[in-house]
């Protein structure tokens, strides 16, 4: 027969003080450990959510990134007439042949200076990215030095509201419009007409990259070969999609980092969960061997304190949820190493992060509860009354 | 019995709880030493002798970018500008693309760079060899010992970067501390190789005479080529390394939250056990109060046991963390953590100091609960 549950609960409450310390040291392990997962994977959203999955890119052969693409703008007319394309709402291919470049800014809080990333787009590039939603004034447009800037943008750097002119290429350029790209890369770029920003960065007659909305996910993948293949063009398509997933690798060293932090912790906390239970286990002595003489079974007493301790663990680590959940969608960037521009992203504490965040603590209740439960259900029941 | 043999023997009765307890502070110390000593590394060390006063000059967006091979002649004509030498990161490939493998590997002007470098020991026939022979290569002595390179060996690095693969000979190894992991070889065999990386470098490495012209100097190089295609940057070494680990996000504030959390579990745990601990001897305490020691004694007694216990589980974690620190930066399986990094003196010191506090804090509450024991009461006192 198993003991039943509430007697753990009572003896978790009886010895608050004791339950209440062992279960923040655990929490703030946990708390550690959301800290790191969330980065990852509010890091993995800004690039996973960015990109569109019939949208390929078009890019020179061997090149691995938008910035170092760079191809002639005359390949541009042969891009646009393959199969395959879908047609935008004036009935054209919808393509979009664009320019990517990389400025630095000044933070508004004035510590140091970021790189920012341009980009120069045809109209079809805004009918390309419909995840990307205007939230005030409006979109740039064709010929004129206009930009509209992401929404992050607009909260990180001064002069970047609507009216307000940005300096840079050759001259200033008049904001119009904020876009909410969703938590996607682009959450990181101004945008501004391509022919404009090419004659300010003398890049006119090519583009850095092309960009086809294909018309499903089907005829994606063709066109990616299709693009591939033309031995005339000499150019890469990938899919968006595929492009923004690789550049998640620029979450790495966070990763080390964070697992190395997050096993030594793991471990210290594991014995001081160890230290808790023993204590719990010593204090009972008398108890357990009442229990034995009851008629419970060594597995029943086993489970029982194994039980105690997860539930303990189960207590630090919904603590330790509750203390990072103010922390989530918390902002914050890193450069990425593809685009050498940096990459907005926020805590996301996801369910999967709070689920592992409660295994993670499981664990270290279960590696802790082990050995003094064993303890406590090998005793001897006479030596145990005794004392 | 004296008073230290008395705190240390009840900090060892009950055995299993003091090695569990010291177990846990010692891994969390270990964490506290690894983070300081990642910050003493790269917010505190001076870094290489003559650092001081090289600046780097670099492309204002990124390093990606080549600055033109004229900017070198501007920037030496500067007042105060000792040598100016050109710097390439080549970024190869040496035998396989395990991280293990991976050095830093720079083309530079051999004859321009040993004076830019001033602080590298090695003999000077071998700098005449390396200058002297175009496909010639000088490594850093932890590098050399890596790979059992001797003097005349060849190696051949695979470019990734750059569409070549260089063979080069083994011409100079020298010292220098702290060591780096680091090949240096001539510019000019990258660039017949490479048409189009003619007449580029990747960013400038400049000795000043003085180390206090830093300030200006950078500031002359920037206004300089403010209005050119390139834009430049130009920081001080120390700051050049630092932009580095910037990348990676806001490193301070991620170190000092890890800290923070790391001090906090301590005190949490010491705090734990001294609580039982106290709790399980309160007859004892009544006893002792009955003999005549006062409670001040007594409140001393606990506080060092407490003390003597965190201070131990620091000692640990220092010797954890030195062992870590040493297995990582040797087996470079984490890219960019510097191969100098050590667990120095002050930062030993100032973790000890963290144990000593933590202790001190956490045995006092329980401490002085116990000091205040009621004789009748404590000896009453089931436990």
């Amino acid at each position: 027969m198993a003991i039943p549950i509430s007697y753990n609960v009572r003896n978790l409450k009886l010895r608050k003080g004791l339950t209440i310390m062992t279960a923040l040291g655990i929490a703030l392990t946990v708390t550690t450990a959301i800290f790191l997962m969330a980065l990852l994977a509010g890091l993995k959203k800004a690039f996973v959510s960015s990109g569109n999955s019939q949208n390929v890119l078009v890019l020179r052969k061997g090149s691995e990134a938008e910035l170092s693409g760079g191809f002639d703008a005359s390949l541009f007319p042969t891009l646009k007439v393959l199969p395959g394309i879908a047609k935008d709402s004036h009935g054209e291919p919808m393509a979009s042949g664009e320019l990517v470049v990389v400025i630095v800014l000044p933070r508004k809080d004035g510590t140091g200076e970021v790189n920012v990333t341009v980009r120069g787009m045809m109209p079809d590039g805004l009918e390309l990215r419909p995840g990307a939603k205007l939230v005030d004034g409006r979109w740039f447009q064709t010929g004129q030095r206009e930009v509209v800037v992401s929404k992050s943008i607009r909260s990180r750097f001064s002069h970047a509201n609507i009216g307000d002119t940005m300096e840079f290429g050759k001259g200033s350029w008049k904001v119009v419009g904020v876009f909410d790209a969703g938590g996607s890369a682009y959450e990181s770029e101004v945008w501004g007409d391509v022919n404009q920003m090419a004659t300010d960065f003398d890049r006119q007659g090519g583009y850095s990259s092309a960009y086809l909305a294909a018309t499903d996910a089907i005829s994606a993948d063709a066109l990616t070969k299709r693009v591939s293949d033309d031995q005339r063009l000499k150019l890469e398509g990938v899919l968006e999609t595929d492009y923004y997933a690789k550049q998640t690798s620029s979450g790495g060293p966070i990763k080390f980092i964070g697992i190395v932090v997050a096993i030594i912790m793991a471990v210290g906390s594991s014995f001081a969960a160890m230290n808790t239970m023993y204590a719990a286990v010593a204090y009972r002595g008398r108890e357990i061997a009442t229990l034995r003489v009851l008629g419970f079974s060594r597995p029943a007493i086993l489970t029982s304190f194994v039980l105690e301790s997860l539930m303990l663990a189960l207590l630090g680590a919904v603590v330790g949820i509750l203390l990072m959940l103010p922390f989530n969608g918390m902002q914050t960037g890193t450069s990425n190493q593809v685009t050498f521009s940096e990459v907005v992203f926020s805590l996301q504490i996801t369910w999967a992060v709070a689920a592992a965040a409660i295994g993670f603590a499981l664990v270290m209740g279960l590696v802790g509860g082990f050995a003094p439960a064993w303890h406590a259900a090998r005793q001897n029941i006479l030596t145990a009354l005794r004392g | 019995m004296t008073l230290s043999s008395f705190v240390v023997r009840n900090t060892f009765r009950n055995k299993r709880r003091s090695i569990l307890t010291l177990l846990s502070i010692g891994f969390s110390l270990l964490l506290l030493t690894l983070m300081a000593s990642i910050w003493r590394t790269f917010y505190i060390d001076v870094g290489a002798p003559d650092s001081a006063r090289r600046v780097i000059t670099r492309d204002r967006v990124s390093l990606a970018f080549f600055l033109p091979a004229y900017y070198r002649e501007k920037i030496r004509s500067l007042p105060g500008v000792v040598a100016v030498a050109p710097m390439t990161w080549f970024g190869g490939r040496y035998k396989d693309d395990r991280p293990e493998n991976f050095f830093a590997q720079l083309a530079t002007d051999p004859d321009e760079y040993m004076k830019v470098a001033s602080d590298k020991i090695i003999p000077p026939e071998q700098v005449v060899a390396w200058q002297r022979d175009r496909s010639g290569a000088l490594v850093d002595v932890t590098l050399a010992n890596k790979y059992g390179w001797k003097i005349g060996d060849k190696i051949i690095l695979l470019g990734t970067i750059f569409p070549v693969n260089p063979e080069l000979t083994i011409r100079g190894i020298y010292h220098r501390d702290p060591p780096q992991n680091a090949l240096y070889f001539n510019a000019k065999y990258l660039e017949e190789a490479v048409p189009w990386f003619k007449g580029q470098a990747g960013w400038y490495s400049t000795q000043l005479a003085n180390p206090d012209d830093v300030a200006r100097v950078s500031g002359e190089i920037d206004d300089m080529f403010r209005n050119s295609p390139e834009q430049t940057k130009t920081e001080s070494e120390k700051a050049f390394q630092l932009s580095f680990v910037a990348t990676l996000g806001n490193v301070k504030a991620f170190i000092l939250g890890i800290c923070g959390a790391v001090v906090f579990t301590i005190l949490l745990v010491s705090a734990n056990t001294m609580a039982m601990s106290v709790r399980s001897r309160t007859r004892e305490i009544a006893v002792l109060k009955t003999l005549g020691f006062t409670r001040q004694r007594v409140l001393s007694l606990f506080v060092f046991e407490a003390v003597a216990l965190a201070v131990a589980g620091g000692v640990l974690g220092i010797l954890g963390a030195t062992g870590l620190i040493q297995l990582i930066t040797h087996s470079s399986i984490a890219i960019g953590i510097p191969i100098d990094m050590k667990v120095k003196l002050p930062t030993m010191g100032l973790c000890l100091l963290v144990a000593a506090t933590v202790g001190f804090l956490s045995g006092y509450i329980p401490a002085y609960g116990a000091s205040r024991v009621n004789i009748v009461e404590g000896l009453r006192h089931i436990g």
